[in-house]
């Protein structure tokens, strides 16, 4: 497969900058019985610093069983059987491929290079332990040096950075409301200051007006911090809004990608079109949507061909039995038959 | 036309236990009033907990109101009685867990039948079935009659609810969050469903979501609810393009919108969001206007006393001390 560009060179969020984790080919399946499932195909990007790529799928799309790839917290039957998944570090030294890190080299670059946000922030935090000493923990395990007392300082301005006041270091996760909770997760993954922070819909168990002012608070330490972030969500609406670049997930295989504005404005893969026009406007003209006929596949028992194929509205002959691959048209990448090769 | 089904200044208050044994009173919904017409959709908009699901609740009389009134073709509704669920049916926002998994769906659906409409016959219960497995475009029939609800996707399982509501042949239909469960690919045609099902059979729906811009595709009118009360209301495009009351400004510059302009975006985004709180305690809300602890706006009458309703001559309508002096009276 070839490797994923930016998307187009107007945009200077997608303009080419440094690496910060390349992934290429990763196949990810569940292995059970004598048929492995086959979660993540083929699944290659590129992420730069200080980006926000967005991953939109329905369920079942392979989303979820990504960021655990990506981070290295899949459990079995999940399985990376295929793949690279290169950080290259800060200090421009080589890469290093997360896939073959044994547990002790990846303990020292979890927190401090790539950290992760869950969906529910009450499953995330200790629920016996006080806010303020689970960031202490994490803050000493990577720094030894970090005596008790910075620590808890430094726990206290983490929080303040989210709009948590420092007082509230000393509660436990269940004094806290929902929103309070999110952003001190939030807080907690970026302690150690990491270069790549995994975000698995950690927006969607609070409210939109919350949503919005965690959102608002992510984009503004990014700016401070220059993490990149891989942000998950079947959210496109909201993903087009926030991310740099989008990449649209199907039966576990990338099948556009592209800059938010190029996926909102043209999007070219009929599946990108139709999850677009998922989402009624909130202000243009109304007109009849359809949304897409059919359901997700069953990932054991995919289509032939393009996975997309029983759902399409512009299939043609060949389509169920060919399986596009990802190809750049006009700045973006997209696996789909509909643009031929050399069009 | 006279409304179908009525709410008027009700309340609901829950008495809570707390572990130490004290208790305390939870103010869930305060002074709702709200009225369905034949063949209206009205979207009822809020956050969690702010008091929607407890007010289609009290609309299906599953709970009874604390104070106030649920009627029914003019009529106040005693008790939840058959028939009065004969002409009132909740759709839940969960399709796996509202149907039975023990049985068929073609039992889900003739109990429905049996129950209501005292449907003996086997041979016309099961024409009935296959009608209604049509009407919400679960076809060929047999491919979908004889499967158990754990055989069907979420998308399908919903559509089997809404036909079970359907074979009692309801004159109201009170979805709560009935797409939210589903795959965003799905909801649209889930949509399109309940608006054939409000111009076919006249039916009235009273749509709960959370998610505003679903709230204007499918709906006419729009009532907005924050922490227990009503906000405000009207049409759906007065509402959402020049809404009165800062909640429901908020709410909807909070919403996804991708077409915004990317300089909105940016200044959405980038301002700095400050600390705009969230939604107040139900056991003791803030006196006055429940919004005024996060509103911009907020003037000393908001802290004491709750505003009254300002009508305006659009049909839009919102508690709020801002417009005291405005509209119609």
């Amino acid at each position: 497969m070839t490797e994923t560009l930016p998307g187009t060179a107007t945009d200077p969020a997608a303009a080419p900058r440094d690496v910060v984790l390349d992934v290429r080919g990763l196949d990810v399946e569940y292995a059970t019985g004598d048929d492995p499932v086959r979660a993540c195909v083929d699944v290659s990007f590129t992420l730069h610093r200080g980006e926000i790529l967005g991953v939109a799928g329905e369920s079942g799309s392979g989303k979820s069983t990504l960021i655990t790839a990506l981070t290295r917290l899949q459990r079995p039957p999940a399985v990376t059987s295929a793949g690279q998944l290169l950080y290259h570090p800060r200090d421009g030294g080589p890469p290093v491929d997360l896939v073959t890190l044994s547990g002790r080299e990846l303990r020292r670059l979890r927190w401090t290079t790539l950290s992760i946000v869950l969906q529910s922030a009450m499953d995330a935090l200790n629920p016996v332990m006080r806010v303020g000493a689970q960031f202490v923990d994490a803050l000493r395990t990577h720094d030894r040096r970090l005596d008790k007392g910075a620590a808890w300082e430094r726990a206290a301005e983490l929080l303040g950075m989210v709009g948590v006041s420092a007082d509230r270091a000393r509660a436990y996760p269940h004094e806290l409301s929902g929103g309070m909770r999110q952003r001190a997760s939030i807080a907690l993954a970026l302690a150690c200051r990491p270069d790549l922070v995994v975000m698995d819909e950690p927006t969607t168990a609070v409210d939109v007006v919350m949503q919005r002012q965690i959102l608002a608070q992510v984009l503004r330490l990014r700016r401070e911090l220059g993490f990149a972030v891989v942000f998950v969500t079947h959210d496109l609406s909201l993903l087009l809004e926030l991310a740099d670049r989008v990449a649209i997930m199907y039966a576990g295989r990338i099948v556009e990608l592209g800059t938010s504005a190029s996926l909102y404005a043209e999007p070219r893969h009929p599946y990108t079109r139709g999850l677009r026009d998922s989402f009624p406007p909130l202000r243009a003209p109304l007109r009849r949507l359809t949304g897409i006929t059919g359901s997700p596949p069953d990932l054991r028992r995919p289509p032939s061909g393009c996975p997309f194929h029983p759902r399409c509205g512009q299939r043609f002959d060949g389509c169920d039995e060919r399986l596009p691959v990802l190809r750049d048209i006009g700045g973006n990448d997209v696996a789909c038959h509909l643009y031929p090769e050399g069009s | 036309m006279a409304p179908v089904l009525e709410a008027r200044d009700v309340s609901k208050h829950f008495t809570v236990r707390s572990a130490v044994g004290s208790t305390s009173v939870v103010r869930a919904v305060e002074d709702a009033t709200v009225a369905l017409e034949p063949g209206e959709i009205v979207a009822l908009v809020g956050e969690s907990g702010s008091g929607k699901t407890t007010l289609a609740r009290l609309l299906a009389r599953f709970y009874e109101p604390t104070t106030g009134e649920i009627r029914l073709d003019g009529a106040p509704a005693n008790g939840a009685t058959r028939a009065y669920h004969r002409d009132v049916q909740l759709i839940f926002q969960d399709p796996f867990g509202s149907l039975n998994p023990l049985h068929r769906v073609r039992y889900n659906l003739e109990r429905a039948l049996r129950l209501h409409h005292g449907v003996r016959d086997k041979a016309e219960r099961n024409r009935r079935v296959e009608e209604l497995l049509e009407r919400v475009s679960l076809t060929p029939v047999e491919q979908f009659i004889d499967k158990f609800p754990h055989e069907l996707s979420g998308g399908q399982r919903q559509r089997v609810v809404i036909a079970r509501a359907l074979a009692v042949e309801p004159k109201v239909l009170l979805g709560d969050e009935p797409i939210s469960m589903l795959d965003v690919s799905i909801r649209l045609e889930m949509l399109n469903l309940l608006n054939r099902l409000r111009t076919e059979d006249g039916l009235a729906l009273l749509y709960i979501t959370h998610d505003i811009a679903s709230a204007r595709y499918l709906c006419d009118r729009i009532v907005v609810m924050y922490a227990g009360r009503m906000v405000e209301g009207g049409p759906k495009e007065d509402v959402i393009a020049n809404p009165r009351h800062p909640y429901t400004r908020l709410l909807i510059e909070s919403s996804p919108d991708p077409a915004r302009a990317v300089d909105d975006r940016a200044e959405l985004f980038g301002a700095e969001a400050g600390e705009l709180g969230e939604p107040p305690s139900l056991i003791d809300p803030p006196a006055g206007c429940r919004f005024h602890p996060r509103c911009p706006f907020a003037m000393d009458v908001c802290r004491t006393e709750a505003p009254p309703r300002t009508e305006f001559p659009n049909g839009q309508w919102t508690h709020c001390w801002l417009h005291e002096d405005e509209g119609e009276g």
